[in-house]
């Protein structure tokens, strides 16, 4: 899977990668490629190390062992301000908001762009135009971040990191804690990021079947190792997923495109 | 979009004007009248002129500067560790420069350098040891996490606190009585000279913070963010620390602890401008300024032709104020 020079197409590289906290070990030996224009879902189960993963990819959590290339370079040998323009990361909503409108806070996705004393520029504006355009937050971009719902502020924090202007979006659990409607449109989004763009996609999940449906490839974790990693299809399989999660699943036929998904196990009554 | 930006100009326009005017007018105000010729005379040898150019004039202008600055700092305190308790002695500032002015307030040495008192000096040093201390033991325990710094601040200024207490105790009836006069705050000593001491502490803090604005909007909406967003967080957050500690050691070794100005402002200037630290930076420096001048004021004709500490007043007058602005806000705006 690792190899030693860097693919023409591979975006990011990661090779043999390790990352403890104190003396435990998060993440251990990942190998993993991911290429231009790609939707690729992590999964595996709690504690599995994937935010951990997703954070390393973007250098905000800094150390580790083995390596992570993205362009071919070395991740730590960019400048903050030089990977911002090329990574971009949506955290996990953690329910603290400042009263930024909206259309504020996706202009602070400019930030790389902007010194102290330049102003915003009209190529700024236009790439807020466009993030907010894309991801349909414009009908609400004079609202304050804290008035918004769930699914709202979880678009408004996409458009941010796509007006970035970064060509790797990565996002952690963008779906989580989100009414189906919401689920539905954030993933839309993502869809269409992702085709008109033609920006890499990487999104932590626990939707087995977003992840198998929705995206290209999926790689999974189970304690910090590489558990699967390969064509989303082939992760509806109970000896895939037996080795993620440690239980087995139902799959079923669905009712529009045949593919196999996951269906709920229901406790008898 | 445009008519909120130019609303928030016309906002900050409006403080620079009330700040000019408060400038303009607080030293005319005082126990004794001064006429309109004596100001306008500033050479001439009348006690009015003396009165208004040598006591009031520095004094205002320290009292806006010191308000500024103490403003500024618990705002980019208050960002940086998304706390809204934070306040610029929160990591241990004051409580520093107390113990430094009560070691020499007990040493009973008298002697001062280019001017500068030294309880001054003093009590400089000694804010210099509480920032150093705090940036220490957080390096320590893995960098500038809020919470690290948080702690380390609230048990530094616990140790300082306590040595105060013990100073105190070992020192006379009238020792004891100027430390605890020294860490009420005042401004009734200051001169030119005072004014030319805090002015550097100033003026360099505050453009350091004004310089970085768009770090603190970032930092404040969470770090991960900030870090994907391209700011270097440790960075700034290690630049911002030391350029608005060493501000404020530079007011408290002048003017003493003075306290809520710098909870307070930043506060009533979100309610008033928003969270945009662009916007919000220069508003709380003004804010600061005017409110500290103010209160000054005040706490020199009350009970004229005596003195009340002035942070008895700014926490007297600024209380309810901050109270009333919370209830009545409809708090979508001004919260961190």
């Amino acid at each position: 899977m690792a190899s030693d020079e860097s693919k023409p197409d591979a975006l990011i590289e990661v090779a043999d990668f390790s990352f403890s906290i104190g003396k435990k070990a998060i993440l251990r030996g990942v190998s993993v490629d991911i290429s231009a224009g790609e939707a690729l879902s992590i999964i595996g189960p709690n504690g599995a190390g994937k935010s951990t993963l997703l954070k390393c990819l973007d250098g905000i959590l800094t150390g580790g062992t083995g390596s992570i290339r993205v362009h071919g370079r070395p991740l730590e040998s960019y400048s903050r301000r030089e990977l911002a323009k090329l990574v971009s990361y949506v955290p996990q909503a953690d329910g603290r908001l400042l009263p930024f409108t909206v259309e504020e806070f996706v202009l602070m996705g400019r930030y790389p762009y902007l010194s102290p004393f330049s102003s915003i520029s009209e190529t700024d504006r236009k790439a807020v135009r466009e993030a907010m355009a894309l991801t349909g937050v414009e009908e609400f971009a004079g609202r304050l971040l804290t008035t918004l719902s769930g699914g709202e502020r979880q678009k408004a924090f996409i458009a941010a990191a796509f007006a970035q202007g970064a060509a790797i979006l990565l996002l952690d659990e963008p779906t989580t804690f989100l009414d189906p409607r919401h689920q539905d449109e954030v993933l839309r989004t993502l869809h269409r990021i992702n085709r008109e763009s033609g920006a890499t996609i990487v999104s932590v999940t626990h939707d087995i079947n977003t992840a198998a449906l929705g995206s290209n490839r999926v790689l999974a974790l189970k304690a910090g190792e590489v558990a699967f990693h390969g064509p989303a299809a082939d992760v509806m399989d109970n000896s895939v997923l037996e080795r993620i999660y440690g239980k087995r699943f139902i799959f079923a036929a669905h009712p529009l495109t045949g593919k196999p998904v996951v269906v709920p196990e229901v406790a008898e009554q | 979009m445009n008519d909120a930006r130019l609303s928030k100009t016309a906002k900050i326009a409006l403080l620079v004007l009330l700040a000019a005017a408060v400038l303009l007018a607080a030293p005319m105000v005082g126990m004794s009248r001064v006429s309109l010729s004596a100001v306008l005379r500033p050479f001439s040898q009348s006690r009015q002129t003396d009165i208004f150019w040598h006591l009031r004039v520095p004094r205002v202008l320290v009292s806006f500067l010191a308000g500024a600055a103490l403003a500024v700092s618990g705002m980019t305190f208050q960002a940086m560790f998304r706390n809204a308790l934070a306040t610029p002695f929160t990591l241990g500032v004051s409580s520093g420069a107390s113990l430094g002015a009560s070691v020499y307030i007990l040493s009973g040495v008298q002697i001062s350098v280019l001017g500068v008192s030294g309880v001054s000096l003093a009590a400089f040093g000694g804010a210099l040891v509480a920032i150093l201390l705090v940036y220490c033991l957080s390096s320590l325990r893995g960098g500038l996490s809020a919470g690290t710094m948080l702690l380390a601040g609230v048990a530094v200024s616990f140790f300082f606190a306590s040595m105060i207490l013990f100073i105190q105790y070992l020192s006379d009836f009238t020792n004891t009585f100027r430390i605890l006069r020294w860490t009420m705050g005042g401004l009734g000593t200051v001169g030119y000279d005072s004014v030319l001491d805090v002015l550097p502490f100033v003026l360099s803090g505050s453009a350091i913070v004004l310089l970085l604005t768009n770090e603190l909007n970032l930092i404040t909406t969470g770090e991960d963010i900030a870090a994907s967003r391209g700011v270097n967080v440790a960075g700034a957050k290690r630049v911002l620390f030391f350029a608005t500690s060493l501000m404020v050691g530079g007011v408290v070794a002048i003017c003493g602890p003075i306290g809520f100005v710098g909870m307070m402002s930043p506060h009533i200037c979100r309610l008033l401008i928003g969270p945009d630290h662009r916007h919000l930076t220069p508003a709380t420096l003004l804010f600061g300024g005017m409110f500290l001048t103010l209160c000054d004021l005040l706490a020199r004709t009350v009970i004229a032709p005596a003195e009340l500490p002035v942070g008895v007043i700014t926490a007297l007058l600024g209380g309810p104020f901050f109270l009333w602005l919370l209830l009545r806000a409809s708090h979508d705006r001004g919260t961190l």
